[in-house]
């Protein structure tokens, strides 16, 4: 991997190269956030950490979906503000075409920015509600006005709402006159307009109502094939990631519990938690459901800021032994596993790793 | 009123058994929003029941009158700008809406109680939960103090909520929100209502958790002989729970029918649309279904069927005629109960 | 948190969105409506902003030519018309209506001439304090950390100070004590006010996900916060301002009344109602005149508040 530079030109040159269909765009590596509690007025002392992302690593493909799940509180969200530079990360790095982005600032940062997007959860709160359609997204295009030359702006916004299934006549109007799903098509298009490579998307649907759902996930689709986006995927919704993903990181306070292909996940779940989250998800078919295995967890997700030791979902699971409470386990294909040739050998953070099917009937 | 312990075996004999019929009936309701941007008609001639016992699930997405129906019932719609110019609701077969406001409040809470979706916010932060629950002992029964703690860790026990005793005397802050939730319906338990209306009482909650607040809320309700109504906007959950469904959209309803039958064959478009449009947890699938345009603005619903614009089957009958909700029957003409559907088209939806 | 966020009360559920139901090509002229045009829309059809702002339009054209109202000096008094302070109620439409005070000097002219320190003050204090309040509110909102401790222990201290016992105090120190001197003074401690409502505002705009969109892209510190924070957390300054108005031009009233605001020969409501005092039983009009104007023009501009704030308010959107 190259060596971060300060040379800021250097880098943005360096991000203009193309990678290859297949390759790793995106490189994360034990990344970090931790939130410092204080106490204190004007000395703030530090008292303890929310250890809202702690040590997570996975690879995003050129041209996949990578979906990420998690309950509430798990870190989802942290990780996409990490990947955006939103938040500053407290370890760990990401790699964007070998170069590591979490340390980088000015020129160099804009530079990423420009090939790393993000759509947004709310769309009813992620549009100014003082500019125009226009403006927003033709605000883009006067942040990095080597984009799109001045003259021609007002007609690419246009292209833009075009390609996202909105009247480009619409161009002047304020986000509270449209829908939500509307909202959101605008959201996806300011996210598209500087062209990027990568897009970070943080529960993109999961504000809409069911029929304006399946019209946003469509277009979602269209344009990764269209563009050539790698997309990143958080939602709290395990059948819409499947649908999606073309790989699947399930996360469970703070850290990646397993990550596989959407069948290895879904189909061949060794992880008890991923066990556990798939049994509970409310299936539309009353005939499938009476005969799934069903597994209810009980308790709460412990507070990230005091987490169990070792094992950190011991404390809901029921294979829980002593084991569990002493050593981490660490996200790797599990022993038994190595080596054969079944779904079941993919990643997966559990000392006693096995397979249970728990999405079809029967 | 009988005590909790009392009735935890044996579901306690209803008061006004006299009365044969459903325990609530929504007659021809119409409600209207009156915005400065003209009148926005939420509910348009709403029909449902519910007996003892039953839960009737009411499906809808954001702007279809499934919660403006709800509040209705319960008589807590902001009036003005909320205005019902027609219909009737009646509750063991006296129209709630002709009462005086005494005698309405004698029913809410009481007799119908309601659960809702946030329940940080509908729980008073300065007060423990333990005089929260008590309050309601103390003003409806007149317990003393001592009394209605002891009610209130009975009530906490009963929702399952670990280490009652303990916590009876903690702010809801400091429960989670799968806790929280719980609380909401002992308080909605309390003095044991005859019905129950949630309002998304499990759409703010994690996957996890929500199978457990569903199961909490089924399980009570069969101890209780309660009717439920249960509002909701995930397919998924009703389909675990519900005894019938009543489909909403642009506040009428457009098809019900029991649970089991609604999923394997929808008799409106839209309910098959929105089926067709939830992807699946158990395969890939190909591109989703996607029920086209955007759901009606209540100040110009469409004329005719008010899914006319969206609906792949509209003809012109569908853009002038308004469909009225009728029977649905087996391709013979045989009965199919409880199934109904507001579809000019309904034959070759169910059938073809 | 609750990643389905369906919150929508009742009439939101049932108005939102008023948007196009029209699918796309088949469009409607629907015409682009900001928020700051339906506020204005909102406004234009509130009887209290009306009254209010003809009121003020009417204060603001005699405090800048107070000549084209009356003809006769406030300063040079007939001593022969001396203490035949009371009104000629047969004379209507005549100077001489409204009474003559202890000096001979019209009660009229003095009233004209009075409305541009009482204007000059509310104003000039009003825009200081906003401008000042605001930036101090702004940094320490946005920026947080070590700039946003300094800067509201400075707003706590200068909180801590009781405004008019402060002015008061502020103002023992000058000799001379002009108009402007006492803009100074109420500016100097009004100003705390506008820093902790602003500071508030943009601490909730900043969390929104547009200003982190905004950052997403590329965005300087400027642009986010001259384009996305100080537009969205503007309203509440605003409202707090206009309706701080009022008390500012009450508050110089107070301060002359008290013979430590303005003073003879600066001609001021305040100094007239403190020296009419004296004679209010022989002559009470030369009291009642200017008390009235004082507390139309505060009430004037506490409507116009309330009505900017009923536009404003989200919550009424």
């Amino acid at each position: 991997m190259a060596d971060f530079t300060n040379d800021e030109a250097a880098v943005a040159a360096a991000l203009d190269v193309p990678v290859q269909r297949g390759e790793p765009i995106l490189q994360v590596r034990n990344l970090q956030k931790h939130f410092p509690l204080t106490q204190g007025i004007l000395f703030k002392k530090q008292v303890g950490a929310v250890k809202a992302v702690d040590g997570v690593s996975f690879d995003l493909y050129q041209g996949e979906t990578l979906g990420i799940v998690g309950e509430s509180g798990c870190g989802k969200s942290t990780v996409a503000k990490l990947l955006m530079n939103l938040e500053r990360a407290t370890a760990g790095e990401v790699f964007y075409k070998g170069q590591d982005i979490t340390k980088l600032s000015g020129r160099a940062l804009k530079a990423v920015r420009r090939n790393i997007q993000m759509v947004f959860q709310d769309p009813y709160t992620s549009l100014n509600p003082r500019m125009t359609v226009g403006d927003i997204i033709g605000e883009t295009f006067d942040i990095h006005p080597e984009v799109a030359p001045k003259g021609d702006r007002r007609r690419k916004v246009q292209e833009l709402l075009d390609v996202v299934g909105l009247n480009p006549e619409y161009i002047n109007r304020y986000p509270h006159q449209f829908s939500g799903g509307q909202r959101q098509r605008i959201g996806i298009a300011r996210g598209l307009a500087l062209n990027p490579e990568i897009i970070i998307c943080d529960e993109p649907v999961s504000a809409l109502d069911v029929s304006v759902q399946a019209q946003v996930i469509n277009l979602m689709e269209k344009l990764q094939d269209e563009f050539n986006l790698s997309y990143i995927f958080i939602a709290h919704d395990l059948s819409i990631v499947r649908h999606i993903s073309d790989r699947v990181g399930v996360m469970y306070l703070g850290k990646l519990a397993e990550i596989g292909t959407d069948s290895e996940i879904y189909d061949h779940p060794t992880h008890p938690y991923t066990q556990a989250l798939l049994s509970a998800v409310p299936v539309p078919d009353p005939q499938a459901r009476a005969n799934r295995d069903r597994i209810i967890l009980t308790g709460d997700v412990p507070s990230p800021a005091n987490p169990p030791s070792g094992c950190r979902f011991r404390t809901r699971c029921w294979k829980a032994q002593e084991k569990c409470s002493t050593e981490q386990p660490v996200l790797a294909i599990p022993e038994r596993f190595r080596g054969l040739d079944t779904l079941a050998a993919h990643e997966s953070a559990c000392h006693f790793a096995e397979e249970r099917d728990v999405v079809h009937s029967g | 009123m009988s005590t909790l312990n009392k009735t935890a075996t044996v579901p306690a004999p209803r008061e006004g058994a006299g009365h044969t019929g459903p325990l609530l009936e929504v007659k021809d309701l119409h409600v209207e929003f009156h915005t400065r941007d003209g009148v926005a008609k939420a509910v348009n001639g709403v029909n449902y029941s519910v007996n003892a016992g039953e839960t009737l699930a009411v499906l809808g997405e954001s702007g279809s009158g499934k919660s403006v129906t709800a509040q209705a019932i319960m008589g807590i719609l902001d009036m003005p700008p909320g205005r019902i110019p027609k219909g009737e609701i009646l509750f063991r077969g006296e129209d709630m809406l002709k009462m005086s406001d005494e005698e309405r409040r004698k029913i809410r809470g009481r007799k119908i109680a309601m659960i809702f979706q946030d329940a940080l916010s509908s729980l008073n932060p300065v007060l423990s939960v333990g005089y929260q629950l008590g309050e309601m002992f103390r003003v409806h029964q007149g317990l003393s103090k001592k009394d209605a703690t002891r009610k209130a860790i009975e009530l906490m026990d009963k929702v399952k909520i670990p280490a009652a005793k303990a916590r009876v005397s903690d702010y809801p802050h400091q429960f989670s929100g799968g806790m929280r939730q719980r609380i909401m319906i002992a308080m909605a338990l309390a003095l044991e209502p005859d019905l129950i209306i949630a309002d998304e009482p499990t759409t703010a909650l994690d996957v996890t958790v929500q199978a457990q607040v569903m199961d909490l809320l089924a399980e009570l309700q069969r101890e209780y002989n309660m009717g439920l109504i249960l509002i909701t906007h995930d397919l998924g959950v009703v389909a675990d729970v519900a005894d019938k469904i009543a489909v909403m959209y642009a506040g009428r309803i457009v098809e019900q029918a029991p649970v089991h039958e609604l999923y394997a064959r929808p008799a409106h478009p839209y309910t098959r649309g929105l089926l067709d449009s939830i992807p699946r947890l158990d395969q890939k699938g190909q591109e989703l279904y996607a029920i086209k345009g955007l759901p009606p603005n209540l100040l110009k619903v469409p004329t005719g069927c008010a899914f006319n614009p969206r609906c792949p089957k509209a003809t012109d009958l569908c853009r002038t005629e308004i469909p009225a909700l009728v029977p649905v029957t087996e391709q013979d003409g045989a009965d199919l109960p409880g199934r109904k559907s507001a579809c000019h088209f309904w034959k070759e939806t169910i059938h073809g | 948190m609750p990643d389905v966020t369906k919150t929508a009360t009742a009439v939101e559920d049932a108005v939102a969105p008023p948007s196009a139901t029209e699918p796309k090509g088949r469009h409607k002229p629907e015409k682009a409506r900001s928020l700051w045009g339906d506020a204005w829309a909102d406004l234009r059809r509130n009887p209290y902003f009306l009254v209010s702002s003809v009121l003020i339009a009417f204060l603001l054209l005699v405090s800048a030519w107070p000549s084209l109202f009356t003809s006769a000096s406030p300063t040079t008094g007939d001593l022969v018309k001396h203490f035949l302070g009371k009104p000629e109620l047969g004379n209507i439409g005549s100077e001489g209506w409204f009474g003559y005070d202890q000096q001979g000097r019209s009660v009229y002219a003095r009233l004209i001439y009075g409305t541009r320190a009482s204007i000059i003050v509310g104003v000039c204090v009003t825009a200081i304090v906003t401008i000042v309040g605001g930036l101090m509110g702004m940094i320490a909102g946005y920026f947080g950390g070590a700039w946003d401790a300094i800067l509201s222990r400075i707003t706590d201290i200068f909180f801590g100070i009781p405004f008019l016992l402060g002015a008061m105090v502020v103002l023992q120190a000058f000799t001379e004590r002009t108009v402007w001197v006492v803009v100074g003074a109420l500016a100097f401690l009004g100003w705390t006010q506008m820093a902790r409502v602003m500071r508030g505002a943009v601490i909730t705009v900043k969390q929104a996900d547009y200003v982190h969109a905004a950052k997403a892209l590329g965005a300087g510190t400027t642009r986010i916060l001259f384009r996305h924070i100080l537009p969205n957390a503007m309203a509440p300054l605003i409202v707090v301002a206009t309706i701080a108005l009022g008390g500012y031009i009450s508050a110089e009233a107070t301060l002359s009344y008290l013979g430590l605001g303005l003073a003879s020969p600066t001609v001021s409501w305040g100094v007239d109602i403190s020296t009419a005092v004296d004679q209010i039983r022989v002559a009470p009009h030369v009291l009642l005149w200017p008390s009235i104007m004082l507390s139309l023009t505060v009430l004037a501009f506490i409507m116009l508040g309330e009505a900017v704030r009923n536009a404003l308010d989200p919550k009424l959107r």
